[in-house]
């Protein structure tokens, strides 16, 4: 009886776990969003980032964007889970490799430096569709869109040019071709 | 144009057309109005409980031994908080609650007002859905979602808050009407191959085992009946969970008694070597399964659950069948009946050394005791219980604790409904005021609460409900002194360090029943037992029954920790003779 005092506190053996983007549908209404996230917190599943907004303002529809990490099991209970919540509509589940299916977030940068490292940092970001929102002699703020470890390592190498403060949304994401998912 | 109601009569309104003869409440500032209406409504009783937590459990006895949705009408801030308790209960044994909550005026809300919470988001996590009713207009509509939502696929409770201003206001009534697909919520889609799937493994399966829950039980009594049928038409055997005690009668030689922690041997070691194990209406619960590495690790697993949700969620299936208990077992067995003429006879031969094998594990007797002349043995107790009212259609609650294995070990179900215990939460004082929800349910009918003295005490003036109605209730204490589950565990995982599991200062129950105006016994010895339980039935009134039992008998057989985790530890009987060995594997 050394290992433990209880025959139930056993944890079974781990998987590994992946992430995943789960995109919810659901009645936009008050409280909607703490049921969703009130049932990952309350069941222990991890939220990575979360984007939210109304989609569909005839018929009320929002539409939630979660990126979780969890094992194949954690992840089915999470899609089976939602699903039992009454204004939720539909629950598509994508994994972060797949390629038929595109991930995006978006980033603000501002930029508190001298022109010459304004411009660096403007040249820095060419990749990721910058567009400068604001500009003054001594500032500017730039917005890019991309994924979130290129946004993450933006955020690192773009200090030197004068970044003094990110601002970023959670990932968003949509199939690629002509199918909806149903 | 049609006439205008006030909020508080819409509630009313909606209550009777949902046929609702019943509800449990307790007023207060922010039901008044509601409160206002009530006697104007003569199709619905209102019972006074003396606690929210109270009308929350005879709300849950009510709707578990009718198969109807229980209702419960609370104020706000401290009402509603003190139901929270009942609807998490509710929510893990699955359970149809409707819970009405009074709110502050929708001006004040947010402002910190007098008996103001967050009723919603309080319980949020212990509901299967609710609503605040911010607009009057909404709220027929909201009260019979609610219905729909607590009875429809896996039953549990819901909770509409209702603030005070909206109670005021004027609206049209909206009648019911039925939804085609509620949101797409229901699961009622299983196929014909899943069906042939699981013929095709009960065909060909040597050492099967019947595993059934409360599932059967929800989906109503015609649900039980196919399932006789179907262990019946199969030959196999069939264990039940706490939950399922009743779908199948305990007294048919082809049950095998509750599995679990404190499962009889035959069952869980049947469950343990097994090669197909069928679960009906269960949930893989850990008091169930043990370690999940090495539960039944030979066996092809069939999952029958209307909650997809429940499927692989502790134990990964080989055929998970979703949908409502009856209509999966109505097509089974109309398929079983068409491909499997004289199943039962056929396939004898072929689990003949299965049934073997659990006659020699049913040959240990694991739920022996050791009787005593002197003292009353806890189980001796139940076992005269039940002799002397197995011909009377009982009604059994329970607390939590002991006393309740003891009851579901020893008193034997025959029909569904009959068994109302909290399971799932575990919640001590259940068993007082959900014996009045069944005693309102079943006015002429025997309502026994078998109790502990620990348990009992929290939830005790709920008696005083029962002397206002004169709900001839009858509370069965087995009264040890101690909490006894606890101090079985202290025993034997904590080096038999009792801290705190004593009870001192115990009230005396006998003067504390006429202290409410119903009637006490008390009985000391196996010798006057039969006697004082036969004047307890004679009286037609509540009465407490204060049964002394031996302060130190633990409750066997059990799964208990580290070491004799993959073996059973037996009764006092065995484990004087040392039989206990490596082979008694009994990991669930």
């Amino acid at each position: 009886m050394v290992n433990s005092k209880s025959a139930y506190s056993f944890a079974g053996k781990k998987q590994k776990p992946d992430t995943h983007i789960i995109v919810v549908w659901v009645d936009n209404e008050a409280g909607v969003l703490a049921r969703v996230v009130g049932l990952f917190s309350g069941r222990g599943y991890n939220i990575e980032s979360l984007a939210v907004a109304e989609v569909d303002q005839k018929k009320n529809i929002s539409r939630i964007t979660i990126v979780t990490t969890g094992t194949p099991q954690v992840v089915d209970q999470i899609k089976l889970q939602l699903k039992k919540l009454v204004p939720v509509h539909k629950v598509a589940d994508f994994k972060r490799e797949d390629k038929n299916v595109i991930f995006k977030e978006m980033a603000l940068f501002k930029f508190v430096a001298n022109n010459v490292k304004l411009n660096k940092a403007f040249q820095a970001c060419k990749n990721f569709n910058p567009v400068i929102l604001d500009k003054t002699n001594k500032s500017n703020v730039i917005q890019i869109t991309a994924l979130r470890r290129e946004i993450d390592k933006m955020s690192k190498n773009l200090k030197k040019f004068g970044l003094v403060s990110v601002s970023r949304t959670g990932a968003v994401a949509m199939t690629r071709g002509s199918e909806i998912f149903r | 144009m049609s006439k205008l109601y006030s909020g508080a009569e819409i509630v009313f309104k909606c209550l009777e057309d949902q046929n609702v003869s019943h509800i449990f409440g307790y007023p207060g500032g922010a039901v008044l109005p509601i409160y206002d209406e009530l006697k104007k409504f003569n199709s619905v009783k209102h019972i006074l409980v003396r606690h929210e937590q109270g009308a929350g459990h005879a709300a849950e006895g009510y709707a578990r031994s009718t198969g109807k949705p229980g209702v419960l009408l609370v104020t706000s801030g401290p009402g509603a908080t003190n139901a929270v308790t009942a609807l998490t209960d509710a929510y893990m044994d699955s359970v149809p609650l409707v819970c009405i909550t009074g709110q502050v005026p929708t001006h004040l809300i947010g402002t910190d007002a007098f008996q103001e919470c967050d009723t919603t988001g309080i319980t949020r996590p212990c509901t299967k859905h609710n609503w605040l009713v911010k607009d009057v207009k909404d709220l027929a509509e909201i009260m019979h979602k609610a219905f729909e939502v607590a009875t429809t696929g896996r039953p549990g409770p819901v909770l509409v808050d209702i603030p005070k201003d909206i109670q005021f206001q004027k609206a049209k009534y909206k009648f019911y009407k039925k939804a085609k697909k509620l949101n797409g919520k229901s699961h009622d889609n299983f196929s014909q191959k899943n069906i042939d799937d699981l013929i095709e493994l009960i065909s060909k399966s040597k050492r099967p085992i019947f595993y059934t829950g409360g599932g059967v039980i929800n989906s109503g009594t015609k649900a039980s009946e196919l399932l006789r049928e179907l262990v019946n038409a199969t030959g196999f055997p069939i264990t039940s969970t706490l939950q399922g005690l009743g779908c199948f009668p305990a007294d048919d030689h082809q049950f095998l008694g509750m599995l679990g922690m404190h499962g009889t041997y035959e069952a869980n070691n049947a469950m343990y070597s097994c090669d197909l194990m069928i679960n009906v209406g269960a949930r893989f619960d850990d008091r169930i399964t043990g370690k999940i590495d090495e539960f039944s690790p030979k066996s092809k697993k069939v999952h029958i659950d209307i909650d997809p949700s429940s499927i692989n969620k502790n134990v990964k299936v080989d055929l998970a069948i979703v949908g409502d208990i009856k209509s999966v077992l109505t097509s089974t067995l109309k398929t079983f009946k068409k491909t499997k003429k004289n199943f039962s006879q056929s396939n004898k031969h072929q689990i003949s050394k299965w049934w073997e094998q659990i006659q020699k594990w049913r040959s240990k007797r694991s739920l022996d005791y050791i009787g005593s002349e002197e003292t009353i043995k806890p189980q001796y107790a139940i076992e005269r219980l039940y002799e002397l009212t197995k011909d009377k259609d009982t009604y059994i609650t329970t607390e939590v604790g002991q006393h309740q294995m003891w009851a579901a070990q020893h008193y034997k179900f025959n029909k569904p409904n009959r068994w109302m215990t909290s399971g799932g939460l575990g919640t001590m004082g259940y068993g007082l005021p959900a014996a009045v929800g069944v005693q309102i349910a079943h006015p002429k009918k025997l309502v026994i609460d078998i109790a502990g003295e620990a348990s009992v005490l929290m939830t005790m003036q709920e008696m005083s409900t029962a002397v206002q109605y004169n709900l001839p209730i009858k509370i069965f204490i087995l009264n040890n002194e101690y909490m006894g589950m606890v101090r079985q565990w202290q025993e034997l995982l904590h080096d038999k360090n009792y801290s705190e599991s004593y009870t001192a200062a115990l009230p005396d129950f006998v003067k504390m029943a006429e202290a409410y105006g119903c009637v006490g016994i008390r009985a000391k010895t196996p010798e006057e037992l039969d006697d004082k339980i036969i004047e307890m039935l004679n009286i037609n009134r509540p009465v407490i029954f204060d049964c002394l039992v031996d302060k130190q008998e633990n409750c066997f057989p059990m799964i208990p920790s580290g070491k004799p985790h993959n073996q059973m530890l037996l009764g006092p009987k065995d484990q004087k003779e040392k039989k206990i060995s490596g082979k008694g594997r009994t990991l669930v």
